[in-house]
C-alpha cells in the first residue's frame, strides 16, 4: 500500500522543509456524496495551520479523516514521512498526533487529576495490569499537578471533571492533550460555544502551548484564526479554495464570495480584517 | 452537552482509605463481611450459599455494565457453562471441587473470549443483541450435547472433599468455601476497577473517542474486561453446581441473563455493593415467596417497574446518593 517513492518525495513538493502532515488527493465519499474532494494539504512543522470554510465545506470530515476517525475513500495521508492512511486512531495517537474534540471531551466522573493522569499513564504502555493497585499511578501525580497549574486548574484537582464549567473543561482537555507531549495537535474548533472572555483565554493558551509544536485547527471564529494561524486553508464544497497567510487569503475575491454566499456575518468579519 | 449531574459545584472526590475503598465503602464492606460470617448461624446455609453465588454472578455482570457501560444479555451462557463443566469434571472425572470450580471458570472465560471478540464490535443495544444471540447458541448446544444430558441436566454432582481433606457434604464446611470464593471474587473485581486497567476502563465508559485519541485501543480493554467478567460468572455458576449437586438448562437459559440484569439494576448499577444487595433481595423473594408459584415472576416484574419509575439508582445507589457517598 505504501509507495516508497511517494513517501520519499512527500513534502518536498512545497519547496520548503518537508511537511509534518501531508495529504494527497484526499477524498471521502458518503454513498455518492463527495464531502471531501481531492484535498492536498501540507502542514509545515512548527506552524499553526488553520482550516476554515463556510458551513458544510467539509472541514469536520477532513478533520476526521486526518485523525483516522474516518477512512478516506481515496488519497493518502503522510505524517512525519510515514504513510498513516490505514492506521487506527489509537495508533496515530501513539505517534504523537493528538486530537481534541468539538464538544469538550473530558472523563466526567473521574477527577480532574485523574483525567490528566490518564494521558501521562500512556507512558507505562497499555496499562492492561488489572491485578495491580493504583499505586504506580501516583508517580504521575506531581507532573499532572504541574500541567493543571499551567492551565490554571490546580485548585480543581480533586473535583470531578463533569462538575467544571464549560471553559474550564476545555482547559482541562488541553492539559490532557499536553500531557501526551504531542508532536502535533489537531484542534477541532477549540473556541466553539465560548464566551468572549473564555475565547481570549483559550487563544492565549493555544498560542503558548503551540511553542515548539505543530498545530492544525479547524475554526469558525475568524478573529481567532487571524490572531493565531500562520497559514490558512479555505475549504468550500469539499475542495481547497485558497491557501496562504491570513492577510493574503482574506483578500481573495473567491474566498469573500464563498463567505458572502453562505454566511454574511462571517464575511463581514472577513471584510473588516 | 448537559453536564449537570446534579452535584453542587466542584465536589471533592472522596479519598481512598484502604485498598481503594473510601471510608464509607470500608464500613459497608465490614458490614457485609460481618453478615456473611454471622448469617449461617441464623439462616439456612444452603439458601445463603445460593445468595452468595448469585451475588458473585451479579458483581461479575456489573463489571461490564457498571464500569464499561456494556450491557451483556448473554451472561447466563457463562454462568450455566461454568456449572456444566464443573459438574461434569467433578462427577465423571472425579476431580476435587476446587479444581472443578477453577476449570468451570476457565472454560467460561474461554467462551467469553470467543463471544466477547464477536460482540465488542458493536455497542449499545446491538451489543446486547449479539450477546443474547450467541448465548442462545450456547443454550442449544447445551440442550444437544451428550455430556449435559439435555433436559435432565447433570444430576447428583458430588461435593467431594476440599483439598482432599475438608468434607464438603457438611453444609457448614461448604458454606465457608462458598463465602471465601464470593469474597475473593468481590475483592478481585474491586481491584480490577481500582487498577491502572480500571482507570482506562472507566475512561472508555465516559468518553470512548477521547480514550482512543489518547492512544488506548478501546476494544482491547473491552475484550479483557469481558473475559474477566465471563470467568467470574463461570466460577459463580460452578460453585452453585457444587452446592446443589445439579447443573441444568435453567442456568443457561436467557431468563437467567435477564435475572442478573434485574438484580444489578435493583441493587444499583455501577455501585460496588448494589449487585450483592440486588441478588440477595431477588433470591430471598424467590425463596420465601415460592408458594405463590408463577406470581413471583409477576412480583419481580412489578419491582422492576417500580425500580425504573421511582428509584433508578437502585437500592444502594439511592442510599449512596442520600448519604452523598460512594458505595
Amino acid at each position: 500500500m505504501s509507495n516508497t517513492t511517494t513517501e520519499r518525495t512527500a513534502g518536498i513538493s512545497s519547496g520548503q522543509q518537508p511537511a509534518l502532515l501531508e495529504t494527497r488527493g484526499l477524498t471521502k465519499e458518503f454513498r455518492g456524496f463527495v464531502a471531501v474532494s481531492d484535498v492536498n494539504l501540507s502542514v509545515q512543522p512548527g506552524t499553526i495551520h488553520g482550516l476554515i470554510g463556510p458551513n458544510g465545506a467539509g472541514k469536520t470530515t477532513c478533520f476526521n479523516l486526518l485523525t483516522k476517525f474516518l477512512q478516506p475513500t481515496r488519497g493518502t495521508i503522510h505524517y512525519n514521512g510515514r504513510n498513516i492512511t490505514r492506521m487506527a486512531p489509537a495508533d496515530i495517537a501513539r505517534l504523537g498526533l493528538i486530537r481534541s474534540f468539538q464538544i469538550s471531551a473530558v472523563f466526567a466522573s473521574q477527577t480532574v487529576l485523574e483525567n490528566v493522569r490518564l494521558a501521562l499513564q500512556r507512558e507505562r504502555g497499555a496499562s492492561f495490569d488489572f491485578w495491580r493497585s493504583e499505586a504506580p499511578l501516583r508517580a504521575y501525580n506531581e507532573r499532572a499537578m504541574a500541567l493543571l497549574e499551567d492551565v490554571g486548574l490546580a485548585e480543581y484537582a480533586t473535583a470531578t471533571a463533569g462538575s467544571l464549567p464549560y471553559g474550564r473543561k476545555r482547559a482541562l482537555e488541553i492539559a490532557t492533550t499536553l500531557a501526551m507531549d504531542p508532536k502535533m495537535m489537531l484542534l477541532d474548533e477549540p473556541t466553539a460555544g465560548m464566551t468572549h472572555a473564555d475565547v481570549d483565554h483559550i487563544v492565549e493558551l493555544v498560542k503558548r502551548v503551540a511553542q515548539g509544536r505543530t498545530v492544525l485547527m479547524v475554526e469558525h471564529n475568524l478573529k481567532v484564526v487571524e490572531g493565531l494561524c500562520d497559514t490558512i486553508t479555505v475549504l468550500t464544497r469539499g475542495r481547497v479554495l485558497a491557501e496562504g497567510p491570513y492577510a493574503e487569503v482574506s483578500r481573495n475575491p473567491e474566498v469573500i464570495a464563498a463567505y458572502l454566499g453562505t454566511d454574511p456575518e462571517q464575511s463581514g468579519a472577513m471584510a473588516h480584517a | 452537552m448537559a453536564d449537570g449531574s446534579g452535584f453542587s459545584p466542584a465536589p471533592a472526590a472522596a479519598k481512598d482509605v484502604l485498598f481503594g475503598f473510601t471510608l464509607a465503602q470500608l464500613l459497608a464492606f465490614g458490614l457485609m463481611v460481618a453478615f456473611v460470617v454471622i448469617s449461617p448461624f441464623i439462616l439456612y446455609p444452603v439458601f445463603l450459599m445460593n445468595v452468595l453465588c448469585f451475588a458473585l454472578f451479579a458483581c461479575a455482570f456489573n463489571l461490564l455494565i457498571g464500569y464499561l457501560g456494556l450491557l451483556s444479555f448473554g451472561h447466563a451462557a457463562f454462568f450455566g457453562m461454568g456449572g456444566y463443566i464443573c459438574g461434569h469434571l467433578a462427577k465423571v472425572l472425579g476431580l476435587p471441587p476446587e479444581l472443578a470450580i477453577i476449570a468451570g471458570g476457565l472454560v467460561a472465560a474461554a467462551l467469553g473470549a470467543g463471544m466477547g471478540w464477536l460482540a465488542i464490535r458493536r455497542t449499545g443495544i446491538y451489543f446486547a443483541m449479539v450477546t443474547l444471540a450467541l448465548a442462545q447458541m450456547v443454550y442449544f448446544f447445551c440442550l444437544q450435547a451428550p455430556f449435559t444430558h439435555g433436559e435432565d441436566g447433570i444430576q447428583s454432582i458430588p461435593r467431594g472433599k476440599l483439598l482432599g481433606f475438608f468434607d464438603l457434604s457438611n453444609d457448614f464446611t461448604l458454606y465457608w468455601l462458598v463465602a471465601g470464593i464470593f469474597l475473593a471474587g468481590f475483592l478481585m473485581i474491586h481491584r480490577i476497577v481500582h487498577s491502572p486497567f480500571g482507570q482506562v476502563m472507566k475512561a472508555i465508559r465516559e468518553n470512548e473517542p477521547r480514550a482512543i485519541s489518547l492512544g488506548y485501543r478501546a476494544d482491547d480493554y473491552k475484550l479483557i474486561a469481558f473475559i474477566l467478567s465471563a470467568g467470574l460468572a463461570g466460577v459463580a455458576g460452578a460453585t452453585k453446581s457444587i452446592v446443589f449437586g445439579i447443573a441444568t438448562l435453567n442456568d443457561v437459559h436467557w431468563n437467567m441473563s435477564g435475572e442478573v440484569v434485574l438484580m444489578t439494576l435493583l441493587g444499583g448499577l455501577g455501585t460496588v455493593f448494589g449487585p450483592v444487595v440486588g441478588a440477595a433481595v431477588i433470591i430471598t423473594m424467590q425463596n420465601y415467596l415460592a408458594e405463590f408459584g408463577a406470581w413471583v415472576t409477576v412480583m419481580q416484574g412489578g419491582i422492576f417497574v417500580i425500580c425504573v419509575l421511582a428509584f433508578r439508582r437502585g437500592i444502594i445507589g439511592e442510599i449512596a446518593n442520600f448519604l452523598r457517598v460512594r458505595l
